[in-house]
């Protein structure tokens, strides 16, 4: 299976060298006109295929892979090193991207997925997808070069075939592990190729903004992995590795973030550009620094130039990814330059309130924030060149300087989506503004006595509080504003159709799926930035229990039932039972875990977790106390965590809304008639 | 002229005495200090949060950060303190001084300097719009606009 393996890599290497260079020539010949033996058409045609072909081959290597693991072929390094015998079989399947090879190989995978999709789909616009397939077979060639040459998954163990592995990273034997990172390789892989289509567009001199259609469904599906893999990342982190918290600023979580940005900004302003015509040139480079920073995120994380808990070792692929980042920032700016005459904008901004300059105010802080968070994963670097010494650049630095950057953002989320396109009278403003504003400042005043203390700005303990405080206000005025748009445009069409709110809200988004469905995104990221600000009131608590010892925490007291070992196959574990009270009233059993891993003697914690739409009863084994012996448990409350993930649910749901086809207005107005010819004539009016 | 002088202090006195309400106690300087540095066994955690099993640095530390606020330090005495002992690294975030000053600055100035940037561009573009010539209000412009309006609903 090796030797199959490593055969349809290079099977796969030399289909997309094909692709590349055959649709390079073909389309250089349909641009001068020139012709050389064989039709630049039929050229072309064999390139795709060769590009539809490369993804049966790059399947097949994959599918080696999973199959030496599920097979415990020990022969294989890279097997030995992240699998063994004792490792149940989801994870078995996981251990394809535990590792750089595996992971690097899951990457060319999916991008020549992405390009079979892209190419069977030519029929869309033959010419503009021939360029994206010759730009993404470029791509696939520089990932199958590096797991043919730089990172060979098939690598066999030197010496006799050891009998068992060494594992799987206890932290990834998770069930949100099998799906997080396709998740985010998804997304990451996803954005080349509005990147390649952009590009494409933009060497072809492509007229209007068709390309912009085409690539929208791509580019918000791809968005969407990306969020939900960030998000899985969060989870995951938060139920795994103990600490209390989802986020830590580590740069790779960093890394996904970047790019999430300024794919966020790109959905954004290429609404500009498809509506007015504007912004034309800024929308090409936002998708091109896109790509670039889930390139450039690799490589940090890949190159040991920044450290990070997820971080691979330092190896020699680093060098490839400098390499290709600078051809691909080459390629990038030589068309732009050579073509950026096409990208000359149709209008200009009329006024500062309008809904462009809201998107453009919206793009500013999207990339202020996106360069904040690669300022602070850089900044070591830069201080280590500088001063001679690193310094670390975490948490603190992230809450004080992204935290009102993401506030500000929120501002915008709300007083956009409200605003006229070309410019907003003051009337509009007044009408539209009026009531969120009055909510916010009902809540910013509400939730003073609940303990969320505006005047922590001034205190030395953090801002937390502070930022909570707006947050929440602006939170209550932003979904008042959604809110009322739903309301306004429903009672429209209750006035015409006569159906109930419900079913007038269901159609008005079902008649603009885009709008709407934005507006549920925005619901959703609401709710997540509710959740996020919960972490200034997170508490914790420390102690060492016996048998029914107990200890306070919030509204909650908890009580040690129980607690005692285990083991099987795959590791030992020691947990405590515990339960938990409101008062006199049980609430739960909960029993944290801590695994030792019998394959390589790694600890890990397996937290109990007890969520409420207020707040999360977290607790984690924290080991032994050596003394008595008895368990050490670590409990934190974390308040409205679990609205992030109804967030994220709101978020997904929103973009599945924007990403379904409109009701045409034709057949909106025909099912009212049918509904009104179906009804039954009173009985007062027959014969009126 | 005295009442608007002390209208003027009002707030002043109001910030004072919200700061002094605020003012934090050993165990909230603790938890604030355990937030600002790092444990240096190389797990990139922050102190506080520190929870790898047996951990060989951050208990010390802890230990270390309850008797320095128990001594009587101030914040960034301690937080000095141990970057001379741990090095640099073991500080979450850079200290405002010399060069790492420019890591707190650089994010917010160009933030501000974008958002001066786009009101000034915008202001640009619309004189440039306000010079051009006014369009009368005739049917073929009433439709036009019409149009405008319905393909620029999003």
């Amino acid at each position: 299976m090796p030797a199959f393996g490593s055969f349809a890599l290079l099977v796969a290497l030399a289909l997309s060298g094909y692709n590349l260079l055959a649709g390079a020539v073909a389309l250089r010949q349909l641009a001068t006109g020139r012709r050389g033996g064989i039709s630049p058409e039929k050229l072309a045609e064999t390139a795709r295929r060769a590009g539809i072909a490369s993804f049966f081959a790059t399947a097949c290597a994959a599918f080696a892979l999973v199959w030496a693991a599920f097979t415990n072929d020990f022969s294989v390094a890279y097997i030995t090193e992240h699998s063994n015998r004792a490792l149940p079989a989801a994870y078995k399947f996981a251990a394809l991207w535990s590792g750089q090879e595996g992971s690097l190989l899951l990457w060319a995978f999916l991008l020549s997925a992405y390009g079979f999709v892209l190419r069977a789909r030519h029929k869309v616009d033959v010419k503009l997808t021939a360029y994206a397939s010759t730009i993404l077979a470029g791509i696939q060639v520089f990932f199958l070069l590096l797991v043919n040459v730089a990172a060979t998954p098939f690598s066999l163990v030197t010496g006799a075939v050891p009998p068992d592995g060494n594992g799987l990273n206890p932290l990834l034997q998770y069930p949100e592990m099998v799906i997080h990172p396709p998740m985010l390789y998804l997304g990451y892989v996803g954005f080349s190729v509005p990147f390649a289509f952009a590009l494409g567009a933009l060497m072809m001199r492509y007229p209007g903004e068709k390309w912009i259609h085409i690539t929208r469904r791509w580019t918000m599906v791809t968005w969407l992995f990306l969020t939900v893999g960030i998000f899985l990342g969060m989870h995951w982190a938060y139920s795994v590795l103990g600490w209390g918290g989802y986020w830590g600023w580590d740069p790779v979580e960093n890394a996904s973030l970047m790019p999430w940005l300024t794919g966020t900004a790109f959905l954004h302003s290429v609404m500009m550009q498809e509506k007015r015509g504007m912004m034309k040139s800024w929308n090409v480079w936002l998708i091109f620094s896109t790509f670039m920073l889930a390139i450039l995120g690799t490589l940090l994380t890949r190159s040991g130039l920044v450290s990070s808990v997820h971080a691979f070792a330092q190896s020699a692929i680093g060098t490839w990814f400098w390499v290709f980042l600078v051809i691909t920032l080459a390629v990038c700016l030589f068309t732009y330059i050579l073509q950026r005459d096409h990208l000359k904008t149709e209008h200009k901004l009329e006024s500062l309130v309008s809904r462009e300059s809201s998107f453009l105010f919206n793009n500013l802080v999207l990339l202020a924030a996106c360069f904040t968070v690669l300022w602070g994963t850089l900044f070591p670097v830069l201080s280590e060149y500088v001063q001679g010494n690193r310094v670390t650049v975490s948490a603190p630095f992230y809450n004080r300087v992204a935290v009102p950057i993401g506030v500000f953002l929120l501002f915008l989320t709300g007083i956009g989506p409200l605003l006229a396109w070309r410019s907003t009278s003051l009337r509009s403003i007044r009408r539209n503004f009026m009531l969120p504003a009055i909510v916010g400042l009902v809540v910013a005043i509400a939730i003073i006595p609940l303990g969320v203390h505006p005047w922590t700005i001034f205190t030395t303990d953090g801002q937390g509080a502070f930022y909570a405080w707006i947050t929440f206000a602006m939170a209550a005025a932003v979904l008042t504003a959604i809110s009322a748009e739903f309301f306004r445009g429903a009672r429209v069409i209750q006035g015409k159709s006569g159906q109930n709110l419900l079913a007038s809200m269901v159609e008005l988004t079902h008649r603009n799926t885009r709008r709407y469905g934005g507006y549920i995104v925005h619901f959703g990221i609401v709710l997540i930035f509710i959740g996020i600000s919960g972490q200034a009131f997170n508490q914790s608590h420390e102690q060492t229990m016996n048998y029914k010892q107990s200890f306070k925490l919030g509204p909650y007291r908890v009580e040690c039932l129980d607690y005692s070992q285990d083991s099987n196959p795959n590791y030992d574990t020691e947990f405590a039972m515990l339960n938990v009270y409101r008062g006199d009233r049980f609430v739960t059993k909960l029993a944290p875990e801590l695994r030792v891993y019998a394959v390589n003697q790694q600890p890990s914690t397996i937290v109990a977790n007890h969520s409420t739409l207020v707040a999360d009863l977290y607790v984690i084994y924290a080991g032994k106390d050596p003394a008595t012996g008895q368990p050490v448990i670590k409990a934190f409350l974390n308040p409205l965590v679990a609205w992030i993930w109804i967030g994220l649910m709101v978020t997904i749901l929103g973009t599945g809304i924007a990403l379904a086809p409109n009701l045409s207005a034709a057949i909106a107005a025909q099912r009212h008639r049918a509904a009104v010819q179906a009804e039954p004539v009173p009985a007062g009016r027959a014969g009126d | 002229m005295r009442q608007l002088t002390r209208l003027a202090l009002l707030p002043l006195l109001v910030v004072l005495g919200v700061a002094t309400l605020g003012s934090a106690d050993t165990e909230a300087r603790y938890n604030d200090l355990g937030h600002k540095m790092m444990c240096v066994c190389g797990c990139s955690e922050i102190l506080i949060e520190c929870n790898h099993v047996g951990c060989p640095d951050s208990d010390r530390m802890l230990a270390e950060l309850r008797s320095a606020i128990a001594g009587g330090g101030v914040n960034d005495a301690i937080l000095a303190a141990f970057q001379d002992k741990y090095g640099p690294t073991v500080l979450a975030a850079p200290m405002l001084t010399k060069f790492n000053i420019v890591a707190w600055i650089v994010p917010p100035a160009l933030l501000v300097l974008g958002l001066v940037g786009t009101f000034m561009l915008v202001k640009k573009w619309r004189l440039r719009a306000a010079t051009m010539p006014v369009v009368e209000d005739d049917a073929v412009s009433r439709e036009l606009r019409e149009r405008i309006r319905k393909e620029t609903e999003v």
